[in-house]
Order: structure tokens, then sequence, then C-alpha cells
């Protein structure tokens, strides 16, 4: 009894402080560690299936390395010299750039376009513009499958159109440009579309006084068009191009999928970088060590004309620092009507 | 007495519509109603963008030997369309796996993309913590690598922990994309209310009851938006699962390869396989086109 009724009161005293400590120490951690924790999905995500093999890539690449038997001799830097001292190689690069360039300098010049005729005042808008983005739910492979037959050398649509109104078939599947063209086609195709809209969102987003200014000057339309609407999309004609040029060298589904065999023609005038890294590392070479510097020169390639496209991003921003300002001021009106 | 409702039309209901015909009027520029012109051109780009599609359905609904003789095809779908289609299913390519594979590692895909990337999203957009910054120009910086080119070592750790033939080695990797994350941060950032997010706290939720209570159902429209993309990404994705999976155990779009490349010369069959594997996107996108187009253009005004 006498040893029990002190404690009493004092450990009651103890624990309710206690406990609220316990609980505002759960607390704190819960609020300093959380964040971390919430984002950590991607970074552990990213670390091993994305940071890690472009890491690897290099190691691989410095060695004789088999798909099958697997790692064998330390080559140093000969797969490099390997890979460019082999004309597939620079086919390869050559038919790519050609490619790129056939498919996204048109593709972003008819996006810009359609997108000015989408954003007039249109009735059933919703329609236009659902039908303009329905090719890209169609998978590359399968634009690839449809364009090859249409491209068709002996038996495809656009060859028997061409000799119908009296013109030359072209041997699509044999020369090179013809084939870069057909495979450039896909890519429009699928992407020109999703481009318009993005297009269409940014010319939405353009103030109206300015072109209510220009009109007061006497600005035709086409004036308004040149003077305010493609200024005004700097900023979105970069994204478009940096974000086309990353998805662009890497090609692959389509100029595969272009003929039945996918080994990018007789003579490879379609052959890619991507498929002839496919060739090297699961062909009949097995040599991922080439496969794998092939990659990094790839990489190398896309990381430098990316720089560039920095650089002259920064320099258009740079010069124009009110123009910057504005379109700043732009998106954050945007923002909040949303 | 007349002169009333005029001037109630400047200020009270129906100002605001009145005054927008009365701007609508005067305006040359963008607001004006375009002409005939403008749909002509409208209807040509819905015939190109469209014709492709339907020139599936004219090969898959013929006969190998008419797809020969007739380069141009008959204007109204022939009479194979569902002879092709058991051929298809009756051909040494399996389909129905196909199906499966594909619609699994879509909708697995969707559903992980959407929770790590708004879990993420709402921490960076909403919460405090040391690194917050650099570490989020780390993941915008991980959206312009061309991931792609790890693939031989991905190749090689698949192998090894013996992923390789098996769709969870497709899954795993697209699991979350930066482009959820950063995705997710833009439209948190404004979409949800810091008092919000207080008020919950000081009832006492954890951190977690209040991202599930509070923030999750904030995120919900740009959450369906993300889970659309990542649906069709994976669905139409080619490269890495024809590399790990190997013919046995295809997606979709390798079933359409081996189709091109067993039959080559049976183009209606190949076509057939063509229309059944694109046909529920088209589902898809007939129900949800909407979103996917006001997708992205919110993301092109943010991005």
């Amino acid at each position: 009894m006498a040893v029990l009724s002190p404690p009493k009161p004092s450990s009651d005293e103890d624990r309710i402080p206690r406990r609220i400590a316990f609980s505002q120490k759960v607390g704190r951690w819960d609020v300093k560690l959380s964040p971390y924790l919430y984002i950590s999905p991607f970074f552990i995500l990213f670390a091993i299936t994305g940071l890690f093999p472009l890491i690897y890539t290099g190691y691989v690449s410095l060695f004789d390395w088999h798909l099958i038997a697997g790692k064998r001799a330390f080559v140093g830097f000969d797969n490099f010299d390997a890979v460019l001292h082999s004309p597939s190689f620079w086919k390869a690069l050559r038919n790519t750039f050609s490619i790129f360039l056939l498919s996204s300098v048109p593709q972003v010049v008819m996006a810009i376009i359609l997108a000015a005729v989408l954003s007039a005042n249109l009735r059933a808008k919703t329609f236009w513009r659902m039908g303009v983005l329905l090719p890209y739910v169609v998978a590359p492979v399968a634009v690839g499958l449809i364009f090859g037959k249409l491209f068709a050398d002996e038996s495809g649509l656009i060859n028997a159109v061409l000799t119908h109104i009296g013109l030359d078939p072209v041997r699509w599947h044999v020369d090179i440009l013809p084939s870069h063209f057909a495979i450039s086609t896909m890519v429009n195709f699928r992407w020109t579309g999703y481009n318009t809209l993005i297009f269409l969102a940014a010319m939405q987003a353009i103030p109206r006084d300015l072109y209510e200014a220009a009109i007061l000057d006497g600005a035709g339309r086409l004036r308004q068009f040149f003077s305010i609407t493609i200024p005004q999309l700097r900023p979105t004609l970069i994204f478009v191009i940096i974000t086309s040029t990353i998805g662009g060298l890497q090609i692959f589904d389509e100029p595969r999928m272009f003929s039945s065999g996918g080994d990018g023609g007789a003579s490879r005038q379609w052959m890619t970088v991507t498929m002839y890294l496919y060739e090297l590392g699961w062909g009949n070479q097995k040599s991922f060590g080439r496969a794998s510097a092939v990659a990094l020169l790839l990489f190398l390639i896309i990381v430098i004309i990316g720089l560039i496209n920095f650089l002259i991003t920064t320099r258009i921003a740079t010069s124009g620092d009110i123009k910057v300002k504005k379109s700043k001021s732009r998106n954050s009106n945007n923002r909040r009507t949303r | 007495m007349s002169s009333i409702p005029v001037i109630a039309q400047t200020a009270g209901k129906g100002a605001a519509r009145s005054a927008a015909k009365r701007r609508k009027a005067k305006l040359a520029g963008p607001d004006r109603r375009p002409g005939w012109v403008t749909y002509v051109i409208l209807v040509i780009v819905l015939l190109i963008s469209a014709y492709p599609l339907y020139y599936v359905i004219q090969l898959a609904s013929s006969d190998s030997l008419t797809i020969v003789r007739n380069p141009i095809p008959g204007l109204l779908p022939q009479g194979n369309l569902f002879t092709n289609f058991s051929r298809v299913f009756d051909s040494n390519i399996p389909l129905v796996k196909g199906f499966i594979n594909s619609l699994t590692i879509a909708v697995v895909q969707s559903i992980t993309v959407v929770i790590f990337s708004t879990l993420a999203g709402y921490s960076f957009a909403k919460l405090r913590f040391r690194g917050r910054g650099p570490l989020l120009v780390f993941v915008i910086a991980t959206m312009a690598i061309p991931s792609q080119l790890g693939i031989v070592p991905l190749f090689i750790v698949m192998s090894e922990i013996g992923w390789s033939g098996k769709i969870i080695a497709v899954i795993v990797p697209g699991m979350v994309t930066a482009f959820g994350v950063f995705w997710m941060t833009q439209y948190l950032e404004g979409a949800l209310p810091y008092e919000l997010i207080e008020a919950a706290r000081v009832d006492g939720a954890s951190m977690i009851r209040t991202f599930w209570h509070i923030a999750m159902p904030a995120a919900r429209p740009a959450a369906a938006m993300l889970a659309l993309f990542t649906f069709i990404g994976s669905w139409t994705a080619f490269f890495w699962p024809f590399i790990i999976l190997g013919s046995k155990n295809p997606t979709l779009p390798m079933v359409m390869q081996l189709l091109n490349s067993n039959y080559f010369t049976d183009f209606s069959l190949v076509m057939a396989g063509v229309l059944l594997s694109t046909l529920p996107l088209v589902v898809v996108f007939a129900f949800a086109g909407r979103h996917l187009v006001a997708g992205i253009m919110a993301g092109a005004v943010k991005g």
C-alpha cells in the first residue's frame, strides 16, 4: 500500500506527457520521411531500369560479350573501332537522319497549319480534334504493316493510283529516298495530329489583345499568322522539336515492319541505327559489346543534338527577354482558368 | 418601359452572353465563324487520318488473290471478314495469349503509373523537404534520356533473374514514368489548395491518410488522363517486348509482326490480325477520345 500509493500520481503525470512525446515523435518522422517515401518508387525504379543499364552499357561496350556465352575478354575500344569502321553503321546513321528530317520538318509545318485551321471558331470542335488524333491509337507496328502494303511496289494502292493517272510507279522498296519517304509518311501519319493539338493549345493561349491590336493596325489574316502566331509559338515549337528528336532518332517499329523480313531492305536502304543495334545484338553476330557501342554512340548523338537545341533555346531566351516574360504570364493565366 | 430590357442587358442576367455576342460581331479575328472552305479542308484531313484504318477493313474482308489482282480495293468491304478472323484464331500465332498479355501489361502499368506518379507528384507539389528542387529537376531531366538505349544491360539483368520470356519483365520497367511524375506535379500544384491539406493534418490525419483522402480525389481528372496515355503507350509498345518476350509469349504488336513474317503472302489474314489488335484501342478512343484531346492540350500549355 505504502509502496503502491506514492508512485501513482507521479506515474500518471509522467505517462501523459510521455505518450504525447512519443506520438509527436512519430508524427515528426511521418512529416520528415513521407515526402521521400512517396518519391522513392520513381527513383528506385529509375535507378534499376534506367540509370544502371545506361551506365552498364558503357561497361559492356568494352568487352567481347556474347548473347549466350556472356562476358568474354576485355577488348578496350575495339567494339567502337569495329562499329565506326563498319559501312553499315554509317549507312544506318544516314538513313536515320534522312527519315528523321523527312518526317519532322513536314510534320511540324503541317501541324501548325492544321492547328491554325482548327483554332477557328468551328462547329463540333471536339469531333474534328478527335478526328485528327485518331491515328495516334494505331500501334506503330500496325502503321508499318498498313503503309508497307499501301506503298507496295507491285500490288500497292499508291503505285496503282500513280499508274492510273499516267505516272511511273515508284520502287518504294528498292530505291533509297522513296523508301525513306514511305517510312516518314508512317511517322507523319501517327504524330501530326498529336502535335497539331499541342500547337492548337499554344495558339489558344496567345492573348487576344495582340490580334486586336494587329487588326487595328490593318494587318490581314496572313500577316497576323506570321507576325503574331508563329513568334508566340516559339517555346512550343522548341518543345515539339526536342521531343521529336529524342523519339525520331530511335525509330525502330515502322522501318522494321516496312518489309516482311524486317532487315531494312536488300542493301539495308532503310535500316536505322536502332535496327542496326538490334541486328548486332540479337541477329547473326550476337555481339552485345558492339550493340552497346552503337547504343552509346546514338546516345551521344542525341545528347549533342539536345545541347544544340538547348543553346539555340537559351539564345532566343536572352535575346528576347520581354517575350519570355509574356509567355510566362500567359502560362499562369491558363493554369488559373483550367 | 420598352427601354428597360435593353438597359438590363448591359448589367444583369445574360449580360455576359450579350456582351460576348456584341464582341463577336465586331471581331474579324479568331472569334468569327469560318466559311465552308475550312470544313472542306477538315473533311479531307479526316479522310486521310481515317482511310488507312478503312483500308485495313477493305483488305481484311477480302482474300489474298483479290488483293494481288486488284491493288485498288473495292469501295465497300467484301464478305470474308469473319472467315479471315477465324483463320487468324486458327493460325499457329497465339492471338488470344497476345491479347491477354497486352491487356494485363496495359492495365497493371496504368494503375501503378497513376498511383506512384500521384504519390510523387503530391510530394513534389505540396510537401516541403530538403532537396525537393534539385530532385524535381532530375526527374524532368530523365525525360530527355533515351532509355531505350540501355536495352542490352536490361536484357542481361532480366535474363540473369530469370524473367526473360515473362511479361513481368515488360511490366516492371514501366511501372512509373518521369512523364507521369512531372504531369501529376504540375496538376496538383494548381488543383490542390494547401488549406485542405492543413485542415486534414489539424484533424489528426497521418501523412498517408491525408494523401489518400485529400490528394487522391483532387488528382482524379489528371490521373484519368495519365492512365489513358499509359494504357495506349503500353498497348502499342513493340521494341522491348519484342526483345525480351520471344514468339511463344507475345503481346499484340508482336502478334502482328509474327503474322506478317509467317503469312506475308496472304495479306487478308495479316490485316485481319491488325484489325483485331487495333479495334480495342479504337473502341477506347471512341469513348475516351475527348479526354485524350483535353489531356494533350492541357499538357502542351504546361509543359
